[in-house]
C-alpha cells in the first residue's frame, strides 16, 4: 500500500502538478559552476522545481492586491529602493503592454515575498545556474559555442524586458526565458562576491573579463556577466533588467 | 482516485499559502501589541528603519529580543562568526578600539551588536564564551544569532556579502554599520584595521 502511494504521488508531483502550476522539473546532479564550489569540485543539486516562465506584470499585480504594503507608494523603502515599480501609472496598475511580460523594478524583499506568499521560494544561484546551462536538447551545453553565444548576444541586445514570457522555445527541462529576457533574483545573490573585498586566499583567482575574450572562455564570459551583476547589486535595488522566477523543493508540493 | 487527491492536494497547498502568509501578518500584530508599552509603533519609525525587520535573535545570554527592542539607542554592527581564523579577529578588535574611542560618557546609550553569520555553529553557549574570551563582557556588547533566512535578510539590508566556503569557514564583507536611534543605517565602514576617525566621529555625533 504504501509503495501504491508513494508511486501514486510521485507519478502525481511530476505529471500533473508540474503541468498544472507552471512549474518544471528539474532532476538536478553534479556541475561545477564558475564561481562557488572549492577547488572545481562538483556541486551536487538536489532535484526542485522552477517556474516555467519569469513572474509576470499580471501576476505580480495579483499579490500586491493580495498583500497591499508591497505597492509602490505603501512599500518601506528599506525593503524597496526609489525606482520599485517605477514605471507602473498608479499603485495598481502596470503598463498595459506589460501584461505578459516579467515585472521588473522590484526588489529582492518584494520578489522573496512574492515567492513566499505563494508557497514558493527564490531558487539559490546554483539551482538557477543549474537550470539555466540546459539547452533545449542537452542538460549541460556550456561547451556548445551556438548556445554561448547566443546567450551573450541577448546580453547585448537592448529591452528584452519588453517581450512576452513563454513564446520563446523551452530548454531541456520545459523552461523559459533564462536567457535572453531579464536578469532575475536568486535567494542567495549576496554570496557572490567578486572584488578586492574578498579576503579568501581560495578566491584571489579573480576571473577578469578582458581575458576572457578566448574562444576556449567563451562559456564563462557568459556567466562571469551573471556573477559580476549579482556581486554588483544590493537587495533593495529595483532594476529596469532584473526579474525573477520562484522554485520548490520537492517535499513542500504535495 | 487521481481527481480527488488532486484536489485534496489542492486545498492542502492552499491551506500552507494561507497559514505561511497569515501566520507572518499575525507574528508582527502580536509583537507590535507586546510593545506599545514602548512607544515603538511600526507606522511611525522612519521607512528606513532596521527595526522593520521582524526577526527574532537569541543574545549570548539566552534571551530572545527584536532589534526594534533596541529603540532609542545608537547601535554600532558588524557580522562575524566565531571560528573565524582570519579577518573576524582584526573586525573584534577594530569594534573594541572604537567603543574605547567612543567611550561611555554619551547622553544616548551605544550598543555593540555582534550578529553571526554562522548561525549553525555559533549558539549562544558559543557566543557567551567568545565574548568572554575577547575581554567583551560588559552589557552593550550585544551578540546576536538568527537562522539562515534572518541572517541573510539582516545582511542584505547592511548589503554585507557573505558566502559559507566550508561547514566552518566563511568570506564575507568586513563592514562596520553606525545606526541612529531610530534604526536608521547612517554611516559605513569597510576594511579591516582602516582608519576609524570619521566611525568615531559619527557615533559621538549621534549619541550626543
Amino acid at each position: 500500500m504504501k509503495i501504491l502511494c508513494t508511486t501514486v504521488l510521485i507519478f502525481y508531483i511530476l505529471f500533473v502538478k508540474g503541468q498544472n502550476d507552471n512549474m518544471a522539473y528539474v532532476a538536478g546532479g553534479k556541475f561545477v559552476p564558475l564561481y562557488g564550489s572549492v577547488n572545481k569540485k562538483p556541486i551536487s543539486i538536489d532535484p526542485f522545481f522552477l517556474d516555467k516562465t519569469p513572474v509576470t506584470h499580471q501576476e505580480f499585480l495579483s499579490f500586491i492586491n493580495k498583500y497591499p504594503k508591497w505597492q509602490r507608494n505603501k512599500v518601506k523603502k528599506i525593503f524597496a529602493g526609489e525606482n520599485y515599480l517605477e514605471k507602473w501609472p498608479s499603485d495598481t496598475n502596470f503598463p498595459k503592454e506589460l501584461q505578459n511580460s516579467p515585472v521588473t523594478q522590484i526588489s529582492w524583499f518584494a520578489a522573496k515575498a512574492y515567492c513566499e506568499c505563494v508557497g514558493k521560494r527564490l531558487p539559490t544561484v546554483n539551482e538557477w545556474e543549474f537550470a539555466a546551462m540546459a539547452s533545449q536538447t542537452e542538460i549541460d551545453a556550456r561547451k556548445n559555442e551556438a548556445f554561448t553565444r547566443e546567450i551573450l548576444s541577448g546580453y547585448e541586445t537592448p529591452n528584452t524586458y519588453k517581450k512576452e514570457v513563454g513564446i520563446s522555445k523551452a530548454n531541456y527541462w520545459g523552461i523559459y526565458d533564462l536567457h535572453n529576457m531579464v536578469w532575475e533574483w536568486t535567494l542567495d545573490f549576496n554570496s557572490i562576491m567578486i572584488s578586492g573585498e574578498n579576503r579568501d586566499k581560495n578566491n584571489t583567482n579573480l576571473f577578469c573579463g578582458a581575458s576572457a575574450l578566448g574562444a576556449d572562455d567563451l562559456m564563462n564570459y557568459a556567466a562571469f556577466m551573471r556573477y559580476a551583476f549579482r556581486s554588483s547589486i544590493q537587495a533593495n535595488f529595483s532594476i529596469n533588467s532584473l526579474g525573477f522566477r520562484c522554485a520548490q523543493d520537492l517535499k513542500e508540493k504535495g | 482516485m487521481k481527481k480527488t487527491k488532486n484536489i485534496f492536494s489542492l486545498c492542502y497547498l492552499f491551506l500552507l499559502l494561507f497559514v505561511s502568509c497569515a501566520q507572518k501578518e499575525n507574528e508582527i500584530n502580536t509583537s507590535l501589541k507586546t510593545h506599545t508599552s514602548k512607544v515603538v509603533n511600526l507606522d511611525e519609525i522612519d521607512e528606513m528603519s532596521i527595526y522593520h525587520l521582524p526577526a527574532q535573535w537569541n543574545t549570548q545570554d539566552g534571551k530572545t529580543i527584536e532589534l526594534k527592542d533596541l529603540n532609542g539607542n545608537i547601535l554600532v554592527a558588524v557580522m562575524i562568526y566565531t571560528s573565524c581564523k582570519a579577518a573576524c579577529p582584526r573586525l573584534v578588535a577594530d569594534m573594541r578600539n572604537i567603543d574605547k574611542k567612543v567611550g561611555r560618557k554619551n547622553n544616548k546609550n551605544i550598543f555593540y551588536l555582534l550578529v553571526s553569520i554562522d548561525p549553525v555553529t555559533d549558539t549562544p553557549e558559543r557566543l557567551k564564551l567568545f565574548s568572554k574570551e575577547n575581554k567583551m563582557t560588559e552589557d552593550y556588547w550585544i551578540f546576536l544569532q538568527g537562522t539562515e533566512e534572518t541572517v541573510r535578510d539582516f545582511a542584505n539590508v547592511l548589503a554585507v556579502k557573505y558566502n559559507q566556503i566550508s561547514p566552518i569557514d566563511f568570506s564575507h564583507s568586513n563592514i562596520i554599520s553606525v545606526f541612529d536611534e531610530h534604526g536608521v543605517l547612517r554611516h559605513q565602514q569597510e576594511g579591516l584595521g582602516v582608519d576609524n576617525e570619521e566611525t568615531v566621529a559619527v557615533i559621538k555625533k549621534l549619541s550626543n
